[in-house]
């Protein structure tokens, strides 16, 4: 499904984000990518999702060579991916309700058949009595959840998430850890970034240890 | 396609929307799109109306010819003969000078004048027009030549004159035109701009989730678009406005000459081109707005 090989980064400056890093997932595997900050962990997730391109090496994502896509084929990629990033990026001037309606509403979704999909996708979260409450007035944990709404309602195949549990208490860090497993054993592929070492011990998952910008064994 | 229905409608209530949030900003935004319209359509509402009025007193023009008053019947038929026989005449009508005083005996203010005189003082004349226009300057300047001539007038030199003013009107109304409608895409841009600037973190969401240039673009383009509608329609009645309160001067300025004019107003096919154009003008400027955004986006991965 996911296929990286010998992938570098390199930014404007020469600083090298990323490596020769070469791994690959299947179709419903759950991988998460560890390491200390600044070891490439967001960068790898955003080469992978297709928000920046490798400088070299290949990127494949069911079969298609991310590096080598037009540019306006990308949109059309991305709708097959669920993002959940670390600072969220909900929309503030928007409700709980509109901001999981927006990519339905970009991909052209039937308008009739929406509304059920976003309150389906907020059942999953446990957001449903919050539909037109704005951002502002959820706590992390349910700003998060939200974003995870946000990124399950259009039925992905690849979730890729970073840092989910970033700034969360432990409680609802396992949530947010049980509700990916759920979405893993009804066959979502799943990438997740994560420094916490406790989430590993817990779930045991395939794990890729990111150093320097290498993958270390 | 209903899809499609619901995203064209969705875009353009959030546009409304938009302006409605701001109606101060987007008010004198149009308002400004509104003046540098009604600058270059003015000029030409004035210039349409000067061209009617100069083509209801140009007619066929036509070069009097006045005989000297000592000229006798011969000297006159002499005239007549070779007016006969010139190629570049079309027609011409003599009018003596026993017609003339009749005409003006005729005529109620003339006719106390006409009686105090001892003797007639109007000359005999020919009323001579040319085939084409074109040769009517140098008829003008043989005849005059012509023996017992006394004088040769070209009766339409006034309107020419005007008609040549009037096409360089014209051409200084096109560039005008042409300058205030790069005006409007600018002052587009700039509005949208600001726009974007208060909706990049949308901007930005958005295509990270899957949108296309073509769905971002849409609501902005249509705001462009409103805005010009808007500000042609503002233009528009700018233009009315100006001309009712010119009608109210020109017509005590009419009755002066004891005639009947006014101005007249935008048609309703030109008033649909201003909106047209209008239009089309703020969406060519939401356009590069949002593309320029969209295009510095890309340019970072």
């Amino acid at each position: 499904m996911i296929s990286l090989k010998g992938v570098g980064k390199r930014y404007h400056g020469g600083f090298d984000a990323l490596k020769d890093i070469s791994f690959m997932i299947e179709k419903g595997e759950m991988a998460f990518v560890t390491g200390h900050s600044g070891a490439g962990k967001s960068t790898l997730l955003k080469l992978v999702a297709g928000i920046e391109r490798p400088s070299s090496g290949s990127v494949l994502v069911s079969g298609q060579d991310l590096g080598r896509m037009r540019r306006s084929a990308i949109p059309y990629l991305r709708r097959n991916f669920g993002l959940v990033f670390q600072d969220h990026k909900l929309l503030s001037n928007r409700t709980v309700f509109e901001n999981v309606f927006l990519p339905l509403q970009i991909s052209a979704f039937d308008p009739r058949e929406a509304p059920s999909r976003v309150r389906a996708a907020l059942d999953k979260v446990g957001l449903l009595g919050r539909e037109s409450a704005y951002p502002v007035e959820l706590s992390g944990g349910e700003q998060q959840r939200l974003c995870i709404a946000r990124a399950i309602v259009n039925r992905p195949s690849i979730l890729i998430a970073d840092e989910p549990t970033g700034n969360l208490d432990a409680d609802y860090a396992d949530a947010i850890m049980d509700m990916f497993k759920s979405f893993n054993q009804v066959g979502v592929t799943l990438l997740v970034s994560t420094h916490d070492e406790s989430l590993l011990e817990k779930f045991r998952p395939r794990i890729i240890t990111l150093h320097q910008g290498r993958i270390s064994s | 396609m209903m899809a499609w229905l619901s995203i064209n409608l969705h875009a353009f209530l959030s546009t409304l929307r938009k302006l409605a949030r701001s109606p101060f900003s987007s008010f004198f935004s149009i308002c400004v799109i509104g003046i540098t319209l009604s600058l270059p359509t003015g000029i030409f509402v004035i210039l349409e109306n000067l061209e009617s009025l100069s083509s209801t007193f140009s007619g066929s023009p036509e070069i009097s010819l006045f005989m000297s008053r000592d000229a006798s019947r011969d000297q006159v038929s002499e005239i007549e003969k070779r007016l006969k026989s010139e190629p570049r005449v079309s027609r011409f009508k003599f009018v003596s000078k026993e017609d003339a005083l009749a005409q003006f005996r005729n005529d109620n203010e003339f006719s106390d004048v006409v009686s105090s005189l001892s003797r007639n003082p109007l000359p005999d004349a020919f009323i001579v027009s040319a085939k084409r226009s074109s040769d009517l300057e140098a008829l003008h300047v043989e005849m005059g030549k012509w023996p017992k001539v006394e004088h040769a007038q070209l009766d339409s030199n006034w309107v020419r004159k005007l008609d040549s003013i009037l096409k360089l009107g014209h051409v200084a109304a096109a560039i005008l035109s042409i300058l205030l409608g790069f005006a409007l895409v600018f002052i587009t841009f700039n509005t949208i701009r600001l726009q974007i600037l208060t909706q990049k973190d949308e901007i930005e969401v958005a295509k990270l989730i899957g949108a296309t240039n073509t769905f971002i673009r849409r609501p902005f383009l249509y705001l462009g678009a409103l805005q010009g509608l808007a500000g042609g329609i503002a233009a528009w009645i700018i233009i009315e406005a100006g001309l009712h309160f010119m009608n109210g001067a020109i017509l005590e300025l009419a009755q002066l000459y004891s005639t009947r004019f006014a101005l007249s107003n935008l048609d309703p096919k030109e008033s649909l081109i201003l909106f047209m154009l209008s239009s089309s003008l703020g969406w060519l400027g939401a356009w590069f707005s949002v593309s320029r955004h969209l295009w510095q986006l890309d340019s970072y991965s």
